[in-house]
């Protein structure tokens, strides 16, 4: 797959000059940067409407802050569970082991800001709910979705063959897709303790303005650093996986 | 469909010759549960409480003992690869070995249910609640965990990479059978607890088959 | 402006634990996790170096 298809010229069959592990690697190298300068960027904005514009709350004081970094969390988790399980339905569908790979790199960074979800979630409910933790839906939907990034880890690292790891993790990560709508819908489809979403596509949002944009700006935050660890991480796993590779072992820093 | 009864009939022909395996998983399924009234005493409304929670957790805990033998042996002699080769659709035989698990497995526990439930002295209408719920939930459980035992199928510390895959998957089943067992013992309704269980069932009917093949020719190839 | 004095911001309103165990934490993460890619990156890296100079030194000799 190189540039011999696109003499045509059709920009869409460019891309796939990088869906071989040799051309992404340099191209993951560049773009890392300018994902970590606009993480930078926006986490600087975010915190500081986070800490110094957004008013205080009427009912929580000033301890709602923590919805700053709980919700971005929280979407992103979600998010990069559904983004890892494309890349892995994709590297099963298409047989690439870039896709796959992807896949893998993606699952501990989503494991992490599912970590960081419940633990923020469990310091935000002691003070305002008077308890660390609850097994409502979402709370519960959300240890599930922990516990789906732990197996999809455990299983690639348990399968030494790294193709068959790459397609077994797949399926689970496709099986485990039904969860996500789950924790998302699960506030709507059952009155138990976690608040009614505040946010939705179709209605104005029911908070102050300043709040929501702190909100948005710390979940840019969160997504443009996700995409730069993920990069990096896979830049690693390229050259773990690729290692027998000519053009890995011509590479500075290695040869 | 001959080819799925044949399937069947073979693999309960093969439990029968060995019948220690699978007595052995009921075995632990009676035992296990009579634990907790023999560690709590006879506090009889404690008892009543808990017993959804700890029968339901058995029996979660006993099908997944069961699911190591559900590929593994096949998978060791060269019988699953022939069945893959087979005219026959794969799923339509995988399809068969998970309904064979389930006679084995999961119906046993399902007619153990009274029995168990009588130690924790639970009354005529909870008892047939979770009569249902169990006979609903376990097919449940054996269609999703024959996804993590073909997933895992030959791997090193299979048993419990197979537990941490498929116990997460399984949370929603606990939650909605004990459900509607609590909600039968309190007097609430359970049409609600059912529906979903109802639901997930035909979810994990039309599903699970498909991603176990899937996983399956994985582990074949 | 929001707070009266440094002192105020770090109290939170009350809420300084739980506030800044969740802030902290994530910030915690978000270094640690660079971190462990790097060093995961430096091991294959060295593990590679080592594996090309086995190689040259089996073919070449010593020199």
């Amino acid at each position: 797959m190189s540039s011999t298809i696109g003499k045509n010229g059709n920009q869409f069959i460019h891309w796939f000059k990088f869906s071989s592990p040799a051309t992404f690697y340099p191209l993951a190298g560049k773009l890392i940067p300018f994902f970590w300068a606009l993480a930078i960027i926006f986490g600087i904005a975010g915190l500081w409407i986070s800490f110094f514009v957004a008013p205080v709350d009427a009912v929580q004081g000033q301890g709602y802050r923590i919805i700053f970094i709980h919700v971005p969390a929280s979407w992103m988790s979600m998010f990069i569970y559904i983004v890892m399980a494309v890349w892995a339905g994709l590297g099963l569908v298409f047989n690439t082991r870039l896709s796959a790979m992807m896949a893998q790199a993606l699952a501990p960074t989503g494991a992490l800001m599912a970590f960081i979800s419940l633990w923020t979630g469990a310091f935000w409910g002691k003070p305002m709910w008077g308890a660390w933790w609850v097994w409502d839906a979402r709370l519960t939907s959300e240890l599930i979705l922990l516990f789906l990034y732990l197996g999809f880890m455990a299983l690639q690292a348990s399968i030494d063959d790294p193709r068959r790891a790459d397609k077994a993790g797949a399926i689970l990560a496709l099986v485990g897709v039904v969860n996500v709508p789950i924790i998302y819908f699960s506030v709507k489809w059952w009155n138990t303790l976690h608040q009614g979403a505040s946010i939705s596509v179709d209605k104005a949002p029911s908070m102050a303005h300043t709040m929501l944009l702190g909100m948005l700006l710390m979940a840019l935050c969160l997504w443009m650093y996700s995409i730069a660890v993920a990069l990096m991480r896979v830049r690693a796993i390229i050259l773990e996986r690729e290692s027998h590779a000519d053009w890995v072992r011509s590479l500075e820093g290695v040869k | 469909m001959s080819a799925l009864l044949a399937v069947i009939r073979r693999d309960l022909l093969l439990v029968m010759r060995r019948k220690s395996e699978v007595l052995t998983i009921l075995f632990f399924f009676v035992i296990v549960t009579s634990l907790f009234p023999l560690g709590i005493g006879a506090d009889t409304a404690l008892l009543r409480k808990i017993a959804p929670g700890v029968i339901w957790v058995t029996a979660l805990l006993s099908t997944m003992l069961g699911l190591q033998r559900l590929f593994a042996s096949d998978f060791a002699d060269g019988t699953l690869e022939q069945m893959a080769l087979s005219p026959t659709p794969l799923t339509l035989l995988v399809g068969g070995k998970i309904a064979a698990h389930w006679l084995v497995c999961g119906l046993p526990l399902v007619l153990l249910a009274p029995v168990i439930g009588l130690q924790f002295d639970l009354d005529a209408s909870t008892l047939g609640t979770f009569i249902l719920a169990l006979l609903i939930g376990t097919p449940i459980l054996s269609l999703i965990g024959a996804i993590g035992a073909a997933l895992t199928l030959g791997v090193r510390g299979g048993g419990v990479l197979l537990s941490l895959l498929v116990l997460p998957l399984y949370i929603p089943v606990l939650i909605f059978g004990a459900g509607a067992v609590y909600a039968q013992s309190v007097g609430l309704d359970v049409g609600g607890h059912f529906s979903v269980l109802a639901a997930l069932l035909v979810l994990a009917l039309f599903f699970a088959p498909w991603a176990t093949t899937a996983a399956v020719r994985i582990a074949i190839e | 402006m929001m707070w009266n004095s440094p002192a105020d911001f770090l109290a939170m309103g009350g809420y300084a634990l739980y506030v800044w165990s969740s802030f902290g934490l994530c910030a915690l993460i978000l270094i640690l996790e660079p971190i462990a890619i790097h060093a995961r990156r430096k091991a294959i890296t060295q593990r590679l170096r080592r594996e090309i100079r086995a190689e040259k030194f089996d073919k070449e000799g010593m020199k």
